[in-house]
């Protein structure tokens, strides 16, 4: 079975993002850039299915301008085998990000798709649940817990409820949460081998899709902060302070 | 004018907090609000629904293989009625965020993510990078708008109305290659996290799921939710289901306890929209510090007891 795994480039997560004072967007200007953390917990988890035996080749596809061939790499450097570049340099919204996925699916033919249940820049959670519902397959989003038994896996799904167990037939599109795996480190031997590993590179405009109706953001702003308050010395007061304000 | 769509959030048995908010957003909005109850056995539900104010219809689809909500069973009953409708709604609570992206894509349009103030029908506003940044983003109006709704920015709409329930046949049929196998629930008899006036919450700095019971009686004794940050719940003194922050649930809670927590950005994300925001902390530099209504440095060992006693 061959896996795939979307990651897409997004600022770092130890990064405090700022809003650029003219409100156009945010600072990315010398910041450094990274795998969305969702998603390299699902190539993690990809390559993990590899190790034990049942997935035989993880390619790891992203879509993006050229400087997203470095998150590639950092996946190609985990031990996928082959990366894709679906390559614009326009920003890509969720559907159009589906539809492109769906045209890779149909070229690849994997038997199980991971993504990260979201990206950490603008957090839609969007692109796995669509491409599910355009292939017609399941889709077990928020995964926690994934065991894969020939083409059929059982799903254990982080909800507000608790943990939701469902099961799917593949193939099928998997998001995996935050618990799902640790990821491994890259280490220096694999990044040296990585350069050796096949990248194709695929304009978006040859898959022929259609973003459909896209969203114009006209502002960005920085949030309204909250005011640091008052201290206190003692429980006694936290307790009075409480009670001052109709809390207690 | 709008005509709005909104998926109801439900267990089957009571209809979730988080679809009055819905409706509160809705009538942001403006224009005629239906509600749609998907399940199996959903009268009571139905009713409910009925109940909250501005509500025009409640559309009722019952079915056996609706009774769980598998967005593969769901989603084509939704693009099935959504024709005539401008706006879909539901909250983006793991139920909305799972469900609404495949009606949108069934419907060839992008979605809305966690819409937290409406500045016109087809103008939202939302937070990106984690809360970081809010953007105000501008949705065609020419095509039928999908968004779900971000609980803690919006108060549930209040009760007393008398919408007239429709009952529709289900249009679809279960979906063969998904199915629903269980649910096991972290939850007790507290109050639900997400929608409780009050929450303690608790960090790493417990140190055991034990010592987290010091956290569970002071929160019983003030009738409040219990919550944890990611710490707690990856070191397994509590179940996923009580992590509060960017990955966990995000609440407003009108007064929030913060016990050990040293207020990383992702749990800031979950709380910056709470009435007043307590800390206590051992370490003074502790970042949520900066953003708490009252802080108090010290040991929770001996604080949490304490207040346990001076508020008995």
């Amino acid at each position: 079975m061959k896996i795939l795994v979307g990651i897409k480039r997004v600022v770092d997560f130890n990064v405090r993002v700022r809003v650029l004072p003219n409100g156009s967007g945010v600072d990315t200007d010398g910041v450094k850039m990274s795998v969305n953390p969702f998603d390299e917990i699902a190539l993690e988890e990809a390559l993990r299915l590899k190790e034990a035996g049942k997935a035989s080749e993880v390619v790891v596809v992203s879509i993006g301008a050229d400087e997203c061939q470095q998150q590639l790499r950092t996946g190609l450097a985990m031990g996928a085998d082959r990366a894709i570049q679906v390559s614009t340099s326009s920003a890509v919204q969720p559907l159009a990000a589906a539809r492109a996925l769906l045209k890779i699916i149909e070229r690849e033919q994997p038997g199980l798709v991971l993504l990260g249940k979201q990206a950490i820049d603008d957090d839609n959670n969007q692109t796995g649940q669509m491409l599910a519902g355009l292939w017609n397959r399941p889709q077990a989003t928020f995964a926690s817990k994934l065991e894969v038994d020939g083409d059929k896996a059982t799903v254990t799904r982080e909800v507000d409820a608790g943990l939701e167990t469902i099961g799917i037939a593949l193939p099928a599109v998997v998001t995996v949460d935050l618990r799902l795996n640790e990821p491994r480190f890259v280490k220096l031997p694999d990044i040296m081998k990585a350069k050796r590993k096949p990248m194709d590179v695929v304009p978006l405009e040859e898959l022929g899709i259609d973003a459909g109706p896209v969203y114009s953001i006209e502002k960005f702003a920085p949030p309204p902060q909250r005011q640091k308050g008052i201290m206190v010395e003692s429980a006694e007061q936290l307790v009075q302070e409480l009670k001052n304000r109709g809390l207690v | 004018m709008s005509k709005i769509l909104i998926i109801a959030e439900h267990d089957g048995q009571a209809l979730n907090l988080s679809t009055s908010k819905c409706v509160s957003c809705a009538q942001a909005i403006g224009g005629d609000i239906d509600i749609v109850v998907l399940g199996k056995s959903i009268e009571a539900v139905a009713s409910q629904a009925a109940a909250v104010a501005g509500v025009n219809n409640v559309i009722c689809v019952s079915a056996d293989y609706l009774e769980h909500a598998l967005a593969e069973n769901w989603a084509p009953e939704i693009v099935a009625m959504a024709t005539g409708y401008t706006h879909v709604l539901a909250p983006s609570t793991t139920f909305g965020k799972d469900l609404t992206p495949r009606i949108a894509a069934l419907l060839g349009v992008n979605q809305l993510s966690d819409v937290m103030e409406v500045l016109d029908a087809y103008f939202f506003r939302r937070p990106i990078y984690a809360g970081n940044a809010i953007i105000d983003v501008r949705v065609p109006e020419d095509s039928i708008t999908v968004a779900t709704v971000r609980s803690a920015s919006w108060p549930a709409a209040a009760e007393g109305g008398s919408a007239a329930i429709e009952n529709r046949a289900a249009t679809g049929s279960a979906s063969a290659h998904t199915r629903w196998v269980g649910l096991e629930s972290g939850g007790g008899d507290r109050p639900d996290l997400q929608s409780a006036s009050k929450v303690v919450s608790g960090g790493r700095a417990l140190g055991s799921a034990e010592n987290f019971s010091i956290v569970y009686s002071l929160a019983d004794k003030l009738g409040a939710a219990v919550g944890a940050s990611r710490a707690a719940v990856d070191a397994g003194y509590v179940p996923n289901d009580m992590q509060v922050g960017q990955t966990g649930k995000i609440i407003s809670p009108d007064l929030y306890l913060a016990f050990g927590i040293s207020g990383a950005i992702q749990h800031i994300t979950g709380i910056k929209d709470a009435g007043t925001i307590v800390a206590v902390n051992k370490d003074g530099e502790a970042p949520i510090f900066e953003i708490a209504d009252i802080g108090l440095v010290g040991d929770l060992f001996s604080i949490i007891p304490e207040l346990e006693r001076l508020l008995g």
